[in-house]
């Protein structure tokens, strides 16, 4: 740490050895962190290295299963949003967090209504205040409007406003509060974000893009798996740092070795300009193109909300609404629906196991062959014998470690679950295999045996395409990378070509402004 | 493209006061269909009918502002009946003191109404403490309501409870049978009720705090609204216009029998549904459900007076539900447009 900085003195929050332990995961491992009074701090990571989680901690959302937090010399503890805010701490949530159904003012003094009388509510009073603050934030909007009639940008403005209007902030939370924001709205923020530093209210400030970071930021920490890992004063670093810090150096996958001339094999799947409007303005996937060929594994790369998840939900037919062609060995389709696609050899393993993947009230068995039913139809039965027969074999493929497959799903691991997932997609025989995040949430070593999957049925020349947010992942399996950043595709990599700085750069390309 | 928006809002504007529009329709169709309709009289009795269902909507408005559901409501009024006609009739036998006690109206109004509360907070409690989604829970409140109405009497019916000038507990009926002017107790009681519902739903931070949890529960929770209460608080109020209701239909009918008020939850939340209050929770106006529920009294009465079979009021009924929330459906989609319009046009 600098102890040598002029600034250092004054340190309003201090997280001391804090650490959040979920079922299964460790979130924050033992991570001590400092909020500067007067400036704006800056908490940066790759997806899930634990920015948000210690952000609800300070906020009072979370509680620490260990560690301790001080404000001042006094020690603090927060069970909720109500106690946090009492000392003097708001927050702006990542997701909106708004009331679509309930106007202007109402959203911003929802729960710190002002009343005549302790019972009437004072509007009056509530739309002039809204419109002091709105005023300031150079935001006119009428008091009475319907807050689910506001562009996602304008929203983003009410949920700032809402914490501005608290009388005692000392500590204002802004998780990636940019993120649906124009560039100039972003000018007016920024602006903001200096008069309250000024005023000596301190700001932790998380997002994704680096530049802006660069901007507006005082003071970085960067954090790597729950963990800690370094802290700096952003006069004295510059974008290459941050980034080969967010990445680090220590785990490694073997990277595979194949020379397949790719110009010679046949293309299976070509997508042009996919295009899928987002509701509120904007767009969610935005015209982007790219090819898989047959044998090939495919990797897409990208931030949370890069548009990574919705490119296969187009795909599978689940936004008919999109826009753009897609060719199937050179046919055009047309994609109307998830079953049809099925039909055509499309299979998807969604990035949430639990809630999408599988179903927890059937066997292992029947997890596997549910998508496939209609292949072991013998008059108006199922053929048992054949499906048994298809299931086991499923199973001895991808070497899902179970003694009888009548047992629970929920009584196997997480990663034998995961193969389960896979399995089901496979038995339906795809062309074209499409999977989200397929080693989420799992074991190193299942996810080296999902790798070995993986590859396996690529050899066999099944076309695969993987999303990953885990950079190392995604250089060791993908023989061709796109990458995505704001629903664009901003870089195709092959190769040697797909490294890690190059990847995480063409990840934050798509934010420069609008 | 200026004059699509006009078209819009003109649209909008109908759809809007469509409620009131429907009833309006109905009551021009049912005077020239019905030689008596058009009469004092007739308005009187369906105001007395619409006041049972629209007390009980108006909690229920409550309820599914929420995001909820109470179904317990019409067995609510069956059994707080029963208390009301029980202690009038049989009083209240402490067997350890060998004593019965009678108590006068008044006291046993308020006994009443603290049993609707007490149910509404056990319906509160499973569904915030025990996570229990409100449509079972209150179903089975339902049941184990019914039940003890029917346990109370044995299945019998407590009839002519007058009261006893010698026991000090007279004057029952005067919450069904007296007319102040020319309006009856019920309506004025439902008016009270409407302006008092009314008021706290707009006017207070309580209301913003119903209305926030429909909304989006989780940001409320965030917020600090105190959702676990709210919701308990608003199950309560269901509760007690179920049990103001028992009152009032007890005294009516001037009996007390264990089946009243069975599937009357179900006119409750036809005439919230009709009067704009959503299902997903977050929208709704006790002036809309009142509106509702006239339209729902009309609808009853009406049929019945042009001589139109039980069988065929049920469909029609049925039919105009569905309908009233397939426009609603129209509205919102019409709304979102009009707001993206709006949106465009100011970039």
């Amino acid at each position: 740490m600098n102890t040598n900085e002029k600034m250092e003195d004054a340190v309003c929050l201090r997280a001391e050895n804090i650490s959040k332990i979920y079922p299964g995961t460790v979130a924050l491992d033992n991570v001590s962190f400092e909020v500067k009074t007067g400036r704006v701090n800056v908490l940066i990571g790759e997806n899930g290295a634990g920015k948000s989680t210690l952000m609800k901690i300070i906020a009072g959302i979370e509680q620490p299963s260990s560690g301790k937090l001080f404000m001042g010399d006094q020690e603090v503890s927060f069970h909720d949003t109500t106690e946090a805010r009492s000392h003097g701490i708001g927050i702006i949530h990542q997701e909106l967090s708004l009331f679509p159904n309930l106007n202007v003012y109402q959203n911003i003094f929802m729960a710190r209504e002002k009343t005549k009388g302790h019972f009437q509510l004072n509007n009056k009073q509530h739309a002039e205040l809204t419109e002091r603050i709105l005023a300031k934030l150079e935001h006119p909007i009428p008091p009475e409007t319907l807050v689910g009639n506001l562009r996602v940008g304008q929203q983003q403005m009410i949920e700032i406003a809402r914490n501005l209007i608290q009388d005692d902030l000392k500590i204002l939370i802004m998780d990636e509060p940019t993120s649906s924001l124009s560039a100039q709205e972003v000018d007016v923020l920024f602006k903001l974000m200096r008069e309250l530093t000024e005023e000596g209210i301190s700001i932790v400030y998380i997002s994704h893009r680096l530049e802006e970071i660069m901007r507006i930021g005082d003071h970085v920490t960067i954090l790597r798996d729950g963990k800690y890992v370094v802290d700096e004063e952003v006069s004295k670093i510059d974008v290459p740092w941050i980034v080969q810090h967010m990445v680090g150096t220590d785990k490694t996958y073997h990277k595979r070795e194949r020379s397949i001339d790719w110009s010679k094999a046949e293309t299976i799947l070509e997508v042009k300009n996919l295009t899928l409007p987002k509701s509120g303005g904007g767009y969610l996937v935005n015209h982007v193109s790219f090819e898989v060929k047959k044998g090939e594994i495919l990797g897409i790369y990208g931030l949370l909300g890069a548009g990574r998840t919705e490119i296969f939900e187009c795909i599978m037919g689940l936004h008919p609404e999109h826009e753009g062609e897609i060719f199937l060995n050179g046919e055009p389709i047309s994609v109307k629906s998830i079953s049809e696609q099925i039909d055509r050899g499309f299979a998807l393993v969604p990035e949430d196991r639990q809630r999408e993947g599988l179903v927890q009230t059937l066997d292992i068995g029947k997890n596997i062959s549910l998508s496939s039913l209609k292949n072991y139809v013998k008059g108006p039965f199922l053929d048992k014998q054949q499906e048994n027969a298809h299931i086991d074999e499923v199973i001895k493929d991808i070497h899902i470690k179970v003694s009888d497959k009548k047992l629970p799903i929920l009584s196997l691991s997480g990663g034998n679950q995961q193969k389960v997932v896979i399995g089901k997609g496979i038995l339906t025989q795809p062309k074209i295999l499409l999977l989200d995040e397929p080693s989420r949430g799992i074991d190193i070593g299942a996810k080296t045996e999902v790798f070995d999957i993986i590859n396996q049925y690529a050899s066999r020349g099944l076309s695969i395409v993987v999303i990953s947010s885990e950079l190392k992942e995604i250089i060791a399996i993908a023989d061709r990378v796109i990458v995505l950043s704001n629903g664009k595709k901003t870089a195709e990599l092959t190769g040697d070509d797909i490294k890690e700085d190059s990847l995480v750069l063409a990840s934050y390309q798509g934010h420069h402004g609008h | 493209m200026k004059n699509s928006k006009t078209n819009h809002s003109i649209a909008m504007t109908v759809l809007k006061g469509r409620t009131f529009i429907v009833l309006v329709v109905l009551l021009i169709f049912f005077s020239f269909a019905a030689p008596n309709f058009l009469s004092e009289n007739t308005f009187m009795l369906i105001a007395k009918h619409v006041a049972l269902y629209g007390i009980l909507a108006i909690g229920m408005t409550y309820v599914i502002i929420t995001g909820g559901i109470d179904l317990s409501v019409g067995a609510v009024v069956g059994f707080t009946g029963m208390i009301a006609g029980g202690l009038i009739q049989e009083g209240l036998t402490l067997q350890i003191f060998g004593v019965t006690l009678y108590f006068s109206v008044p006291w046993i109004v308020l006994i009443v109404i603290v049993c609707g509360a007490l149910i509404g907070w056990l319906n509160g409690i499973i569904i915030t403490r025990f996570n229990v989604a409100p449509f079972i829970a209150t179903l089975g409140m339902m049941y184990v309501a019914r039940g003890f109405a029917m346990l109370r009497s044995n299945g019998a019916t407590y009839s002519d409870i007058t009261g006893k000038p010698a026991l000090g507990n007279t004057g029952f009926d005067f919450f069904g049978s007296s007319i102040f002017g020319k309006i009856p107790v019920g309506v004025i009681i439902l008016v009270v009720i409407a302006l008092i519902t009314a008021a706290i739903l707009k006017e207070t931070p309580f209301g913003w705090h119903v209305l926030s949890i429909g909304g989006n529960e989780r940001a409320a929770k965030l917020s600090g609204v105190k959702v676990n209460r709210v919701k308990i608080i608003v199950y309560i109020l269901s509760g007690v216009c179920a049990a103001i209701v028992g009152i009032i239909t007890t005294s009516q009918l001037v009996a007390a029998h264990p089946a009243t008020g069975e599937s009357w939850e179900m006119n409750a939340i036809a005439a919230a549904v009709l009067g704009g209050t959503s299902m997903a929770g977050g929208v709704g106006t006790i002036g809309g459900t009142i509106v509702g529920a006239f339209v729902i009294g009309v609808i009853n009465d009406g049929m019945v007076m042009c001589g139109v079979s039980e069988f065929w009021q049920m469909v029609i009924k049925g039919l105009v539900i569905v309908l009233a929330v397939i426009i609603d459906q129209f509205q919102r989609n019409l709304q979102a447009k009009i707001a993206l319009q709006a949106r465009n046009e100011n970039k």
